[in-house]
């Protein structure tokens, strides 16, 4: 076994190349299946930028929380939601991680720290305001991790919170996925500034910008962050830029992207084309290793969607349960 | 000339024509053109159905305006703007991000009038999506019409069909109050027959798309339609309905419905929205109010349930009014 150059031991070096690889599938799978007619709604996929997610969350504990947006199932599984609960959830059975009542835009886990993907932009960032402050309160150094898109980061409600946390001193950190459009607008229509660091800068917030296609750049970077507010540091800016392999959501023609742009991203700015090729480079994982995982990954995706497909959907009592905790 | 339309083409073209008549209409939106900045296609989405779609190659992007995701900043600006001599189309994709900006339409657009002391005037058009149906799930798929018809200085419109998506957006841009226009995502493919030329249809006067002496059944939107199923299936138990589409909300024609219940007797108020406080409930309580008399039984809302949209579609498909429920409530009232 040769050095590990990696700031990571193997084994959690493993557990993110399955995080990641569990996206891909998961998402991949969701591409065909959605194409069947089998999907009910809005499915808005996270392939291509996994290693964002991912990088940032191998720091979190159930503890910290996390705010997703409508592209959330890549936060899901890397938050640790269990990936069947999420594909029954998806198919809209009974036996969803949210009982088949949110679907995709809404897959939440609690328990785990997932406060909920979210149909809203620029929701998450307030809320997790509130989960920093909870935990500030409480004292028990957890993180609040509040996700959006270049698009969302225009949001008043972003912006609203980005002062509060810092007026506050909050651990929140504000991580934009940078994957240049929002729905078929370009960041460069949308966004007038250069730099997500000066646009924190503007709220008294350090900012700090990533390669979001390199896991380790994601990983180290967030790491600081995040350490940073668990001391009492206050709110960090982490802008991940990144490119989504699908369109905006399934159906999308994308005839907003410039031609041979989904290929160039697939060969050149696949984050787990360029993970592997790290970790194998180095000689920390093998290939044959990253392989086996694949093919539990795809086993237990396959299994899931088996699963959710049997699964008994809800009945009409379902329907009228879970407005109130009490009546 | 009248060609075949869908209510999505209707829009569009009430859009187009009113553009090209007033050079002081602009329409801004999220990716009502698309493609801003990016290296495909101009007019790449043309809204996120297709519902503007063509506009910006015929009006350019002066007047077609796509807007950064911030929606409390581009509808005030469009109601800004409408303060101050536009007539803008805002575009609020989704009706339920109404709560992101509302704001700057409840407690500004509609109040500047009477605030003002009657010197201020606000034409301002808010169109977007409502209504379930399509598998939103819960922030995408609400009827949220009470809401604003709650609000005065608001106007309100929901139309069922081509030909009345028409006309009443070519009134709501030529009015001069602030008007909520609610499209309903599952009538985008609904076809009528719809003239070429421009036409308005007055606020404040509701159509009968079927007349009978049986039962009102006094709906909107898309509940038109399933009025019209339970009308049809009730015809064959010869029950003879009158479904009166109100078309807006606010100003709401209590006339029409009054004189139909006048007739008929019995009141059945159909309502995509959650029931309390809803549209029906307010139909009912006026009709209770003014036309007591008239009333051979108790007048009946069939309202969605007091719970969000669900998403999984078994549990939608019951919380959307069907036709079946509304035929039961019309049987039972005559019994
Ligand atoms: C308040 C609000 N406005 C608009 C939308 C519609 N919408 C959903 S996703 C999206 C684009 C988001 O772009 P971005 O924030 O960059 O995230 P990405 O989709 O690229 O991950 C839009 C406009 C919404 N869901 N909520
Ligand atoms: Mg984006």
């Amino acid at each position: 076994m040769s050095n590990n150059p990696f700031p990571l031991p193997k084994e959690k070096l493993l557990e993110a190349y399955t995080k990641m690889k569990t996206i891909r599938e998961f998402e991949e799978r969701l591409h065909v299946e959605f194409a069947k007619g089998d999907i009910p709604g809005f499915v808005h996929l996270y392939a291509g930028e996994e290693a964002s997610g991912t990088g940032i969350m191998m720091h979190l504990e159930d503890k910290d929380r996390i705010a997703s947006t409508h592209r959330g199932h890549g936060h899901c599984i890397a938050k640790g939601v269990e990936v069947e609960g999420m594909m029954a959830e998806i198919y809209g059975k009974v036996t969803g991680s949210c009982r088949g009542k949110g679907g995709s835009m809404h897959i939440a886990d609690l328990s785990k720290g997932m406060m909920g993907a979210n149909g809203i932009l620029g929701a998450g960032a307030p809320l997790i305001c509130g989960a920093a402050l909870a935990s500030k309160f409480r004292g028990d150094g957890g993180v609040g991790i509040t996700f959006f898109g270049d698009g969302a980061s225009n949001q008043g409600t972003v912006l609203e919170s980005m002062n509060l946390a810092a007026v506050w001193n909050l651990p929140v950190i504000f991580v934009v996925e940078n994957n240049g459009y929002a729905e078929s607008t370009s960041i460069d229509y949308a966004v007038a500034v250069d730099s997500y660091i000066d646009r924190a800068a503007g709220f008294g917030i350090p900012g700090v910008t990533v390669d979001g296609t390199d896991f380790f750049a994601v990983y180290e970077a967030a790491g600081e962050i995040i350490k940073r507010a668990r001391e009492g540091g206050g709110p960090a800016f982490l802008e991940c830029k990144m490119v989504r392999f699908f369109g905006h959501f399934e159906g999308d023609a994308q005839t907003y992207r410039a031609k041979g742009e989904n290929e160039e991203n697939r060969a050149n700015k696949d984050c787990l084309k360029i993970f592997r090729s790290k970790v194998a480079g180095a000689g920390v994982i093998s290939e044959a290793e990253m392989n086996k995982i694949d093919d539990e990954v795809l086993a237990r995706i396959e299994a899931s969607v088996q699963k959710a497909k049997k699964d008994p959907l809800p009945t009409a009592k379902d329907l009228l349960t879970d407005v109130y905790v009490s009546y | 000339m009248a060609r075949n339309l869908s209510m999505k083409d209707a829009i569009n073209e009430a859009l187009d024509l009113e553009m090209r008549r007033d050079p002081t209409v602009i329409i801004m939106g999220e990716d009502i053109a698309g493609g801003a900045g990016a290296q495909g296609e101009e007019d790449a989405w043309g809204g996120v159905l297709g519902v503007t779609k063509g506009l910006i190659g015929k009006y350019g992007a002066n007047r077609v305006m796509d807007t950064p995701l911030s929606e409390s900043a581009y509808i005030g600006a469009a109601v800004g703007a409408a303060a101050c001599g536009l007539r803008p189309v805002a575009e609020l994709m989704f009706l339920d991000f109404m709560g992101v900006c509302f704001d700057q339409i409840f407690n500004q657009a509609a109040k500047f009038k009477y605030m003002f002391g009657g010197k201020a005037q606000t034409p301002v058009v808010i169109r977007g999506m409502v209504g379930g149906g399509f598998r939103a799930a819960a922030q995408h798929s609400q009827m949220l019409t009470p809401l604003f018809t709650h609000i005065p200085g608001l106007k309100v419109v929901c139309p069922s069909n081509a030909y009345d998506a028409k006309g009443l957006l070519i009134q709501s841009i030529r009015d001069n109050d602030p008007v909520i226009f609610c499209e309903h995502k599952n009538l985008y493919a609904s076809m009528a027959d719809v003239p070429a030329e421009s036409y308005t249809i007055p606020f404040g006067e509701a159509a009968i798309p079927r007349e009978g002496k049986h039962v009102t059944i006094v709906a909107y939107g898309l509940m038109v339609h399933r009025a019209l199923e339970a009308a049809e299936t009730l015809s064959k138990e010869k029950i003879d309905v009158e479904v009166v589409d109100l078309r807006t909300l606010s100003p709401i024609d209590l006339d029409t419905i009054i004189e139909s219940v006048e007739k008929t007797g019995h009141l059945v108020a159909v309502d995509e929205a959650n029931p309390r406080c809803s549209i029906a409930a307010d139909v009912i309580a006026s009709v209770t109010e003014h036309a007591f008399k008239a009333l051979k039984s108790a007048p009946k809302a069939i309202t969605a349930p007091h719970t969000p949209v669900p998403f999984t579609p078994v549990l939608e498909d019951l919380y959307i009014p069907s036709a079946e429920r509304i035929a039961d409530a019309v049987r039972k009232q005559l019994k």
